[in-house]
């Protein structure tokens, strides 16, 4: 997988650019700044590209609407984006009108370096990974009553929500694949929606039904 | 035309009805005040009567003041600052009042007040009557002029007859019914003078009153900030610090245990691992404690999901507030409700709470917060997180009220002026 980093502090893009390289990924570019890493993307257009949220000058956002930038101008590069705190605001922002091939992750996450690698595969291959904290607050904003759900629903659609293949969600829950499509079944029909097959499609509906986009 | 809009006006009409109202209070705070203070005062030689009647006197033309403060608010628009708050005692045994009280100068203005406003009142509404009603009379004279006894208006048995008398009586009562609006409500703002001077205190009073107010919630302020400084460095020393010690020690242990045990080494930097994890937990934790970056990017709506999503118990959020207020402002909000959560999954028991942020700059002019839960209640307003946030909220020229009887529910709510 070829891969751009932007991320300013020198140390964590060493960091970064190490732990792909063992993993046997091709870093084609580092940036410090957005504008440097807007001008990368175009120059080697990677596979996946992973982004701090606050980069210089200003440290606010800037490295979130240059993701925003890189989501609708490569429909094909898969955006990953970094922060040292994650917001469901932010998440609605990155996520509204296409959940497939963006991710949003605590920076922490970086430390379980293969759930990390396994996130960035996901949205390299056009899935999605949004962090449970993010989906945690989600579901506390849902403008929709929640309460038909199962506790065991419910967990299996935060999971969903975050961009968890049925496999992965049942290693999680450490239970059988077919109780997790059962689940599934049960949550799409008890909120109305149209159950599907493609991952980044039931994300996408998750996210619909808890209003974000 | 400004002069006819008078006619219809609704400040000439809440006037009017000023005066009619001023009658009926007037008639009862003059009784009260005289015949209260009367026989108090006769009865003065025998303490244990006469004092506690002219308590009980003095403590019923508080609240007839406080009924004129609202009459003049609502019908005339005037604000009546009351005096503030007096840190001496005001009464004993409830009806007793003080010698500071009987020397207020707050208390002879109630007093000369509910005198004066008897007179005053029916000047006003005996006025304002006679004026509207010859107006219309007089302006109404030609439709049934010929239907009086006569044939015409008479003044000492002289009939009047023809339309030249008609047309002067009806000219004038026109200028009497124009002059009527202006007059009705001069007499609305000149009661009000009378209303402030003796019912508010002096202005160079009100502004020392408020120097006061802003030294002491100046004070409170940076202690405020201090005791929050104070917290930080010691969530640093505790938290996060002592992890990455730990930390620090662990990686040094594996490091020497490499060259003979492998396992053992691997199991120290798997427990290493772990240490920093939580390190980087808590320090966001306090970094968010400080500030959370959200608030100064998206603003209180979007900072609120996080603090609702941590909550342990389920939080109803509703959010609306249409223009941004100023950064200080939305931080006190922010922590306002931060606190409020803390406390009701902390002690409330509650199985709900619910958020509501409403107002901001505009018209309102206040940012309105207010969380409840249905919890046991019995939340203390002077322990230590609800008295830092008092002191928080004064800084802003805010309110804090706290509502929490035992058995709940409890609600808070705060009063943030975005000026």
């Amino acid at each position: 997988m070829r891969v751009a980093i932007a991320e300013d502090s020198v140390l964590l893009r060493k960091g970064l650019t190490l732990m792909l390289e063992e993993a046997g990924h091709e870093v084609v570019a580092t940036a410090g700044d957005a504008e440097a890493f807007l001008r990368a993307v175009r120059d080697t257009v990677p596979d996946a590209c992973v982004v701090d949220v606050r980069m210089p000058p200003t440290f606010t956002d800037e490295g979130l609407r240059a993701a925003l930038l890189v989501r609708d101008q490569w429909p094909d590069v898969g955006v990953l984006v970094l922060s040292q705190w994650v917001e469901e605001r932010y998440a609605t922002e990155l996520i509204a009108g296409r959940a497939h091939g963006v991710g949003y992750l605590l920076k922490d996450r970086v430390a379980d370096v293969a759930e990390f690698l396994d996130a960035l595969q996901r949205v390299a291959d056009g899935g999605s990974a949004l962090d449970p904290e993010v989906v945690a607050q989600l579901l506390a904003r849902s403008r929709h009553p929640l309460g038909d759900l199962t506790p065991r629903e419910r967990e299996v659609m935060a999971l969903m929500a975050e961009g968890r293949t049925n496999a992965a969600i049942a290693a999680a829950l450490v239970v059988g694949a077919g109780a997790v499509e059962k689940h599934i079944n049960n949550i799409f029909m008890k909120l109305g929606l149209a159950p599907t097959e493609r991952d980044h499609r039931r994300v996408l509906a998750v996210l619909r039904y808890l209003g974000t986009s | 035309m400004s002069l006819i809009r008078g006619l219809v006006s609704a400040r000439t009409w809440l006037a009017f009805t000023h005066h009619v109202a001023g009658l009926v209070l007037s008639i009862a705070s003059f009784t009260v005040v005289v015949t209260g203070l009367a026989v108090g005062v006769c009865t003065t030689p025998l303490a244990f009567v006469g004092l506690p009647v002219i308590g009980v006197t003095l403590r019923l033309l508080d609240a007839m003041a406080a009924i004129e403060r609202a009459r003049f608010r609502l019908l005339l628009g005037r604000d009546l600052p009351g005096w503030p708050a007096d840190p001496r005692r005001a009464y004993r045994w409830k009806v007793v009042p003080t010698r500071s009280t009987l020397t207020a100068r707050a208390t002879w203005g109630k007093i000369g007040y509910a005198v004066l406003c008897l007179p005053v009142s029916v000047a006003a509404f005996t006025l304002t009557v006679v004026v509207w009603s010859a107006a219309l009379i007089a302006v109404t004279l030609p439709l049934y002029a010929s239907d009086l006894p006569g044939g015409g208006p008479s003044i000492d048995w002289h009939v009047f007859t023809g339309p030249k008398p008609l047309v002067i009586v009806a000219t004038l009562g026109l200028v009497l019914l124009l002059a009527a609006p202006p007059l009705t409500r001069g007499l609305g703002l000149a009661d009000a003078a009378l209303a402030r001077w003796l019912l508010s205190p002096p202005r160079d009073a009100q502004l020392k009153a408020r120097v006061t107010e802003l030294e002491v919630s100046r004070g409170r302020v940076v202690d405020a900030a201090e005791t929050e400084r104070r917290r930080i460095e010691r969530d640093l020393h505790d938290g996060a610090q002592q992890r990455l010690v730990a930390l620090a020690m662990e990686l040094g242990r594996a490091k020497a245990r490499f060259a003979d045990d492998v396992d053992a080494a691997a199991a120290l930097v798997d427990q290493a691992h772990t240490e920093a994890k939580a390190a980087l937990v808590e320090l966001r934790d306090l970094v968010r404690g400080v500030h959370p970056p959200v608030l100064t990017d998206r603003g209180l709506d979007a900072a609120l999901s996080g603090l609702a999503a941590r909550c342990t118990v389920p939080v109803a959020l509703h959010v609306d507030v249409p223009i941004r207020p100023r950064p200080a402002v939305e931080a006190v909000a922010y922590f306002t409700i931060a606190e409020a959560l803390t406390n009701i999954a902390k002690h409330s028991r509650a199985t709900h709470a619910s958020v509501v942020v409403e107002g901001g700059p505009g018209p309102a002019g206040t940012l309105n917060v207010v969380v409840s839960d249905d919890g046991i209640g019995g939340a203390d307003p002077a322990g230590s997180g609800l008295a830092g946030l008092a002191d928080r909220i004064s800084g802003v020229d805010g309110a804090l009220s706290v509502e929490s009887p035992p058995g709940g529910p409890t609600i808070i709510s705060a009063v943030l002026p975005c000026a």
